[in-house]
């Protein structure tokens, strides 16, 4: 049967198993939009601004471990996308973005909402694609899937030009079973011999630590880990992004590590004899000052993309591989020929843990007359046992959330670690409860991330999508705030929201409930009246400390084991 | 250190700016780039020279890799390998000058390839060094033009870099 771009575009995704695409029309798009309407297996998700089509399909797929997937206008439509590709592409998630383009004929003539959309996203997703043919539709979207979830994942963009989607033309529609090419094949098994090396070099250890990334999240490794983890006994740290790849609330997790790790975590990094290094990408805000990371370890370090590996700090046993195959063969290696970790030298290093873990970093002093923030994250975590799909803003309350809401499953905690990106947490979470519409979904941000972004609480409403807003409003934007505090001797330069909206009226008229909460008594109580309100978006605007920060700090410049403490 | 690096990618539109982006979005230099088919239409042979230390090269080589339409590459500074690049230049020629021109080409194995009444222009080839070589050796005749190819580099032996 002969099918028009548009109809074979849609086929594709069906072909894929595609339940939901986030997006925005525009004339570019609109053979495609025609298509989609006439079907009801591809559901979509109209957004409000393309920047959220693009991190809701992101907090779809971070939560799924799935391909999320994005559909928006040329011009315009694409550029607002950008912030959302780049933001995946920084955490390497999967995404395939559908772009529309002007016609063929018209490309570089300055068209009507046109933009170079390849040369725009070139460097920001992990591949990107023009289709100038009808008849090349399937394989490049086939190629665009395969790309986007194998290796180390990434977003990947199909830039459609409008009369390739011509409701006139129809060509024959086959979906390729497979697809292969020479200049891609993701390694997948790591290196036998490499993976031996490793093993003898972790039983051979008297201070081991694992460092374990968003590598095990993306791979799927979080079983394998921690069965790994028991079995040798060693102490692991989870990167921000690798947060409930092992359990939070087992004695072995020491916490996070990096600029706001924990003492403990940081600590035992800076003297450790051997570290392993499991999906993690040795980032700035976890190594601080290079010259001081880890002076007295050796390392090893699996990483699917050899890139990773040796790019900020020289490791002595690379492992090139799927967490998953080379973290099996470890434990293989392990039961199979019966190596031991030494266990005084264990005994010892534990001791010497307890007791950076007694300086207990994490405390703060509570308040009669203030909401501490890390309090709303302790009775959080409380009151959804520790079981929810937690997305977040960037800044201070992303920090407090990551250390004071203890993740116990991978892909739980969804939130945006290499842009950095304020505005990802509510339609992140939108992205999530549309996988999920039974799952209890919480976006913690803050009173300065949530308003850029705002306008998606209006898409919750069309499409039920009933997740819960806990904001830490501390007039501030705080992180902004803490540095000036720091290093700039107080000088707040433009980090004071003079104005703000009420919240509560602004949920209310967006449809939704709104709950303002000023104090430390009232927090709990409100907590439950909200998710108690199962089927209703409630949004929390909780006045909080202004004068907050987050501890511990490892400045910029200092080594992991120079602190800022409380 | 230099380094010479043979890429060989699909012949796809695109391929080449990728490699260029790559190489400014995150800072390496580029000396030289030079790209084009080669006896399979479906690839494109690049060939760029750059420098840095070891794990600047080593980064550079791991991140091509990554690049979709890179089917291959190699530092070819890696084996016993031949630079080549070819130099057509413009020089001011007359009177006396026209003889000297002359000489220096041959000392240099190069050919005269166009002539006027004040001008001639010539072609080289060799490794970089040699050109710049002749440049000097020109003295105080004055150039017109210079255009260089940038360097080419193939291995030596039987072997071939092939897919
Ligand atoms: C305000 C703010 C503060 C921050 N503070 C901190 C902090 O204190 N501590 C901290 O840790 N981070 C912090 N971050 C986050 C930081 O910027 C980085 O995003 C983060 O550290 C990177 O995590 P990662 O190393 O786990 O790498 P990811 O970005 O998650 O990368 C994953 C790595 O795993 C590899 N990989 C992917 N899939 C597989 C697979 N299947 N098999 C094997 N390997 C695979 C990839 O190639 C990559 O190298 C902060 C961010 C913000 C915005
Ligand atoms: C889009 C974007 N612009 C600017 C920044 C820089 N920035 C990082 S944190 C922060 C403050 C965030 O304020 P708020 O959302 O109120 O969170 P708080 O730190 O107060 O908890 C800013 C401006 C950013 N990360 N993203
Ligand atoms: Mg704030």
């Amino acid at each position: 049967m002969n099918l028009s771009g548009a109809e074979i575009l849609v086929r594709c995704l069906q072909e894929e198993g595609v339940e939901h695409v986030f997006g925005y029309p525009g004339g570019a798009v609109l053979h495609i939009y025609d298509a989609l309407f006439q079907q009801d297996q591809v559901k979509h998700v109209l957004v409000r601004h393309e920047q959220g089509a693009v991190h809701a399909a992101d907090g779809y797929a971070r939560a799924t471990g799935r391909t999320g997937v994005v559909l928006v206008t040329s011009g315009p439509g694409a550029t607002n996308a950008v912030t959302g590709i780049a933001t995946a592409y920084m955490d390497s998630i999967p995404l395939v973005v559908l772009t529309g383009q002007v016609p063929t004929s018209l490309i570089g003539n300055d068209a009507f909402q046109e933009v170079d959309n390849v040369g725009i996203t070139r460097p920001c997703v992990k591949h990107n694609f023009l289709v100038k043919d009808v008849n090349d539709i399937a394989e490049t979207i086939k190629k665009a899937f395969y790309i986007a979830s194998t290796g180390r994942p990434g977003p990947v963009l199909v830039d459609i030009p409008k009369d390739v989607t011509d409701p006139k033309v129809k060509v024959p529609f086959v979906y390729p079973d497979q697809i292969r090419m020479r200049s891609y094949n993701p390694t997948v098994k790591g290196h036998p011999g490499q993976i031996r090396r490793a093993v003898e070099m972790m039983l051979a250890a008297k201070r081991p630590m694992i460092y374990s990334g968003g590598g095990v999240i993306l791979g799927r490794a979080a079983e394998p880990l921690t069965r790994l983890t028991r079995q040798l006994g060693f102490p692991i740290t989870n990167t921000l992004m690798g947060l409930g790849g092992y359990p939070a609330s087992d004695r072995q997790f020491v916490g996070m590590l990096g600029m706001h790790g924990t003492y403990e975590a940081n600590m035992a990094m800076h003297h450790c004899d051997v570290l392993i290094a499991i999906g993690a990408r040795f980032d700035d805000r976890v190594t601080g000052n290079l010259a001081k990371f880890c002076p007295t370890a050796k390392i090893v370090h699996i990483d699917v993309d050899p890139a990773s590996i040796s790019k900020n700090v020289k490791v002595d046993v690379p492992i090139v591989g799927e967490v998953d195959t080379v973290l099996q063969e470890m434990i293989r290696l392990l039961e199979h020929e019966g190596g031991q970790p030494d266990g005084e030298a264990l005994k010892a290093w534990w001791a010497q843990i307890e007791e950076w873990r007694g300086m207990n970093c994490l405390r703060y002093r509570m308040s009669d007359e203030v909401i501490k923030p890390q309090y709303v994250v302790e009775k959080l975590w409380e009151i959804t046992g520790g079981d929810a799909y937690v997305t977040s803003d960037v800044g201070q309350h992303q920090m407090w959330a990551a250390q004071y809401y203890r993740f116990d499953k991978p892909n739980r905690w969804i939130n945006s670690g290499g842009l950095g990106t304020m505005g990802f947490g509510l339609p992140a979470a939108l992205g999530v409860k549309t996988a999920f519409p039974e799952a209890e979904v919480v976006c913690i941000t803050g009173e300065g991330s949530i308003q850029m972004n705002i306008q998606e609480l209006s898409t919750a409403l069309q499409y039920y999508l009933p997740v819960k807003v806990v904001s830490l409003n501390n007039r501030y934007l705080g992180m902004v705030r803490q540095w000036q505090e720091f290093f700039y001797s107080g000088r707040y330069a433009m980090s004071y929201m003079e104005a703000l909206p009420d919240f509560v009226k602004l949920a209310e008229a967006y449809g939704h409930v709104g709950m303002r909460i000023e104090k430390p008594g009232d927090v709990e109580g409100a907590l439950r009246e909200a998710f108690a309100l199962k089927d209703r978006l409630v949004f929390m605007d909780f006045q909080t400390d202004p004068t907050e920060n987050v501890y511990p700090m490892v400045p910029a410049g200092a080594g992991l084991n120079e602190m800022i403490l409380v | 250190m230099r380094h010479i690096i043979s890429i060989l990618m699909e012949n796809e539109a695109g391929a080449l700016s990728r490699v260029a982006g790559l190489f400014s979005a995150r800072g390496y230099n580029i000396e030289s780039l030079c790209v084009a088919p080669t006896q399979d239409d479906t690839l494109s042979r690049l060939t760029l020279v750059t420098r840095g230390d070891d794990q600047i090269i080593e980064q550079i080589l791991k991140q091509l890799n990554k690049l979709i339409e890179v089917v291959k590459v190699q530092d070819i500074e890696d084996a016993p390998h031949i630079e080549r690049e070819l130099m057509l230049i413009k020089l001011q020629a007359a009177g006396a000058d026209r003889d000297e021109v002359m000489r220096l080409c041959e000392i240099f194995r190069g050919n005269i390839i166009d002539v006027t009444e004040t001008s001639y222009t010539a072609q080289l080839v060799g490794p970089g060094e040699k050109l710049d070589a002749f440049i000097e050796a020109l003295g105080r005749i004055p150039v017109i033009e210079v255009v260089r190819s940038g360097a080419l580099g193939i291995s030596r032996g039987p072997r071939g870099m092939t897919v």
